[in-house]
């Protein structure tokens, strides 16, 4: 039953084209579709219950038994936190998607594959138990939100922007697998479960640090934290759904579950808590910042997207300092910030989702996303207005929204940490609380402007493409719903707290204790630090909102030298244009410089590997003597060379090639080999007939074509070449390591009736080596005959003109 | 002896290398011709040279010379020829077509 549902996203991708084929105009696919999340969020909140009650469920496929991989599923608190999320969130995505997506001239079925796609690989993602399986499912939704972002692939701007979050995510992937493997390495099991319960081998092992490396490498990009999040506002050129669904709600989450599921492993640790909390937090500064900026209204939000993953980040650093403090008064503080991220994780999908649906509609009902030509839309748009209100203010931390409530709790956990004075934390903790503060005041302001550069103000309908009207009621169902969770959240934050988050916080702080610590999420806590922060974020907020005119426009001539994107753009073409120039200067096209590189290489290895592995050492002792007529010979077959070598006509060449093949003969006697002088007599005379046959259409040998430098680097590869031959051959020839095992053969007359060693070998012994001979003859004749008689297209050319 | 032929070896494939570097691809067929003959030298050289008669059971005298390395040696003749001939055609059907026989000529089409 289980599997049924987690497995029902890629079941039914594959019935969707059909669908969209047979029920093209009448019905939009959107609503078969809606079915699949709808049910999974109805079959994973029956968990609920149970999970809240402290049960966890498991559920193993048989996958590749033999090295262990098998699909495990394990469900607690927090993988259904994150399914609910993704089927939830998922839901109302396809049902915003049915009104957004045009049924008539948009390509639904490969829009409704990917976003099945990348649901099933999501639930995949916080499901999976087994590392490896775990990992594929990763990749699976780098690839579906590739596809998804590239779903208009005929602008350019979205092939970049899929190209971009490609790169990016799968480096960060494959950094994740390497950490994954050194984990499975050092805990010898392919179970997150039964890592944790080996936490003493892993945590004192040597690769502890490069392992949690390599993993929040790929928790990071995959996340958007600093400095990987460039690839986010480019991913913005995706439909607006996905931007809703996978770029604020679910994918980007993604690092963040992992980061939370690692935490038993590596929390505690101050590398851990200064990587996660520290990059956490300066995104979330980076991320308020650079919003502000942006006229974009979507690239705002995927800026501030950034800056809240940033935050959620900052917590569970902060709360992983639990694992450090274990169960106690110390550690109890640190696990309301644990607790904080998770609640954060949650408010930020619904109001972030909401937003970018408002986006979706003001882009879809104006045709203009940019906030300099928008503005008082508030009169025409009073539903969309009052859910960007909504949104907006949840997200800038104000009250009654749930933003507020997560906010004071981030406030109080930066305040905890500039207290904890651990880690180094005592001189530099304080920057905590003022980056925290500060970054929140940027939030405040952009906020603002999302709401009233676009609703305020002055209406001007001449400077959008359209003509405006509310959006169609399908529309807003999503947002609303989203809008509504949002107000609720504030005021029963405990329902959400106690059946949801508190499980999920015991899978990710297992050590303490649920019932150490008391979740009361309250809306009023008395006047307190983090309640006066709230209050200074507002009244700073407010006044540099007013008069952010003035300063926003310095902001915008920001150098576009010094962005993140600048120098992504630069390193691409950069080391692009270096492979290349790198591979043209070596690969020439000119055959000679190969040859140079082989034998350059031939000679190094052979003659360095002689020199330092072995040594040379030469035995002449077993040699023959030397006859007057042997070294005559020698001499003549030298000087036949050179004349082949200094040859300046083709007669002279060719003639000295066949004396020294004859000579070559005249060894063969005087080594008793008859049968091969006999052979090479007849080769020799026939390749000579060849050359000679051949000489008249080859061109002439000139002389002096090549230059003084040419012919030195020839000479001295040359040269090297032979001594290394004459080196390795003298050093082999002395040492022969067990006897040849030519006596068996001098049986050839009992074995196989023949008097011919030789032959006897060539044809019976080894007779195979010689039915192949033939067969290279036969096709080298083939060969030539073919060369022969084919007709050049290019010469018959040449014969037409 | 065994050292005079191993030098003799290595004289014609510095000769064979060097004829193979140049420019001119009848020249390369000619290197290629004689690092040929050198290497069956060096199979023959190796298998030790002069130890007792031919490899014919008719002899009566003790001891035959290495018959393997002649079995190899004339192998490779035959396939030396074998591409030999057809390196030569193909020199020749080269020169027909392009029009020229400078190897640094005769490179791909972004070398033109």
């Amino acid at each position: 039953m289980f599997y049924a549902y987690i497995f029902l996203p890629f079941m039914s991708a594959i019935l969707v084209p059909f669908l969209f084929k047979y029920f093209k105009h009448r019905v939009h696919t959107g609503w078969f579709v809606l079915l699949v999340p709808l049910s999974i969020f109805i079959y994973l909140s029956q968990y609920i219950p149970s999970v809240a009650a402290g049960g966890t469920y498991k559920y193993t496929l048989s996958w590749i038994p033999s090295l262990d991989v098998n699909i495990v599923f394990y469900v607690d608190g927090l993988s259904l936190l994150f399914g609910t999320l993704i089927s939830g969130v998922g839901s109302l995505v396809i049902m915003y998607s049915i009104f957004y997506m045009s049924k008539a001239r948009e390509a639904l079925h490969n829009f409704y594959i990917y976003l099945l796609m990348f649901m099933g690989a999501m639930l995949g993602v916080v499901l999976s138990d087994n590392l490896l399986v775990l990992y594929g499912y990763w990749e699976l939704t780098s690839v579906s939100s590739f596809l998804l972002i590239s779903y208009w692939y005929e602008r350019k701007s979205s092939r970049q922007g899929a190209l971009k979050a490609l790169l990016i995510t799968v480096l960060g992937g494959f950094g994740m697998l390497a950490g994954f493997i050194i984990l499975i390495m050092m805990a010898n099991t392919y179970s997150i479960r039964e890592m944790i319960a080996s936490l003493e081998v892993i945590q004192s092992h040597v690769l502890f640090i490069p392992a949690m490396l390599c993993i929040l490498l790929g928790a990071f990009t995959k996340s958007a934290q600093f400095p990987f999040g460039i690839w986010l506002p480019d991913a913005m050129e995706a439909p607006t759904p996905v931007s809703s669904y996978l770029h604020s709600a679910t994918m980007v989450k993604a690092g963040i579950y992992v980061v939370a599921r690692m935490t038993p492993i590596f929390g505690g640790s101050s590398v851990w808590f200064w990587l996660v909390a520290g990059i956490g937090i300066i995104t979330l500064l980076y991320g308020s910042l650079t919003a502000l900026k942006q006229t974009d209204l979507k690239a705002m939000l995927a800026y501030s997207t950034i800056s809240q993953l940033g935050l959620i980040m900052c917590l569970l650093g902060v709360g992983s300092l639990a694992v450090y403090y274990g169960p106690g008064e110390s550690g109890t503080i640190f696990t309301v910030a644990g607790f904080a991220a998770l609640f954060h994780l949650f408010n930020h999908s619904t109001f972030k989702g909401s937003l970018f649906m408002v986006v979706g509609i003001i882009d879809h009902e104006t045709g203009r996303r940019d906030i300099r030509y928008l503005g008082g839309l508030m009169q025409v748009m009073p539903i969309t207005f009052t859910i960007a209100l909504i949104g907006g203010l949840s997200m800038a931390g104000l009250p009654p929204f749930n933003g507020f409530l997560s906010k004071e709790m981030f406030f109080a956990a930066v305040n905890d940490v500039s207290k904890a004075g651990i880690f180094g934390l005592g001189s530099i903790g304080i920057l905590f609380p003022i980056i925290a503060w500060v970054a929140s005041i940027f939030t405040f302001i952009y906020c603002m402007i999302f709401i009233f550069k676009t609703f305020g103000g002055q209406y001007r309908p001449e400077k959008l493409t359209r003509k405006v009207h509310e959006a169609p009621w399908g529309m807003l169902i999503s947002p609303v719903i989203l809008a509504i969770l949002v107000i609720l959240i504030f005021f029963f934050p405990n329902v959400l707290g106690k059946y949801i988050l508190s499980p999920a916080l015991t899978a990710v702080l297992p050590t303490m204790q649920a019932s150490s610590y008391d979740l009361k999420i309250s809306a009023w806590h008395g006047i307190n630090l983090e309640l006066l922060m709230t209050f200074g974020v507002i009244v700073v907020g407010f006044l540099l909102f007013t008069t952010s005119k003035k300063w926003i426009q310095v902001m915008r001539n920001y150098p576009q030298g010094l962005t993140l994107n600048h120098w992504y753009n630069q390193a691409l073409t950069g080391t692009e244009r270096l492979s290349a120039s790198l591979t043209n200067k070596y690969m020439t096209g000119s055959l000679r410089h190969y040859l140079i590189y082989i034998f350059s290489f031939f000679v190094i290895v052979l003659v360095s590997s002689l020199l330092l592995l072995y040594g040379i050492r030469f035995d002449f002792s077993n040699h023959a003597a030397i006859s007057i007529f042997d070294v005559g010979l020698v001499l003549a077959m030298v000087i036949a060379a050179c004349t082949v070598l200094f040859a300046s006509n083709r007669i002279m060449a060719i003639v000295a090639l066949g004396a020294l093949g004859y000579m070559v003969s005249m060894f063969f006697v005087i080594f008793r080999a008859p049968d091969l002088a006999l052979t090479q007599m007849v080769v020799e005379t026939v390749s000579t007939l060849l050359f000679l046959l051949c000489f008249y259409h080859l061109p002439k040998l000139k002389k002096g074509i090549e230059r003084i430098p040419f012919k030195l680097m020839n000479l001295i590869i040359s040269i090297a070449m032979g001594l290394t031959v004459t080196l390795l051959a003298l050093s082999a020839n002395g040492h022969k390591l067990f006897e040849p095992i030519t006596s068996f053969f001098e049986n050839a007359y009992e074995l196989a009736g023949a008097k011919n060693i030789v032959n006897a070998i060539l044809v019976d012994f080894r007779g195979f080596d010689t039915m192949l001979e033939i067969s290279v003859f036969a096709i080298a004749g083939l060969g030539v005959y073919i060369l022969v008689h084919q007709r050049s297209k290019r010469r018959e050319q040449y014969e037409n003109e | 002896m065994e050292t005079l032929m191993v030098i003799l070896v290595g004289i014609l494939i510095s000769v064979g290398t060097y004829l193979i570097l140049s420019k001119q691809m009848l020249r390369i067929v000619l290197g290629v011709s004689i690092v040929g003959h050198a290497v069956n030298l060096l199979i023959i050289t190796s298998g030790g040279l002069k130890m007792g008669t031919a490899p014919l059971l008719g002899e009566t005298a003790p001891g035959f010379t290495d018959a393997i390395p002649q079995a190899l040696v004339l192998t490779a003749i035959v396939i030396n020829f074998a591409v030999t001939a057809l390196v030569l055609v193909l020199c020749y059907r080269a020169y027909r077509n392009f029009g020229t026989d400078d190897m640094e000529q005769l490179r791909g089409n972004e070398h033109e």
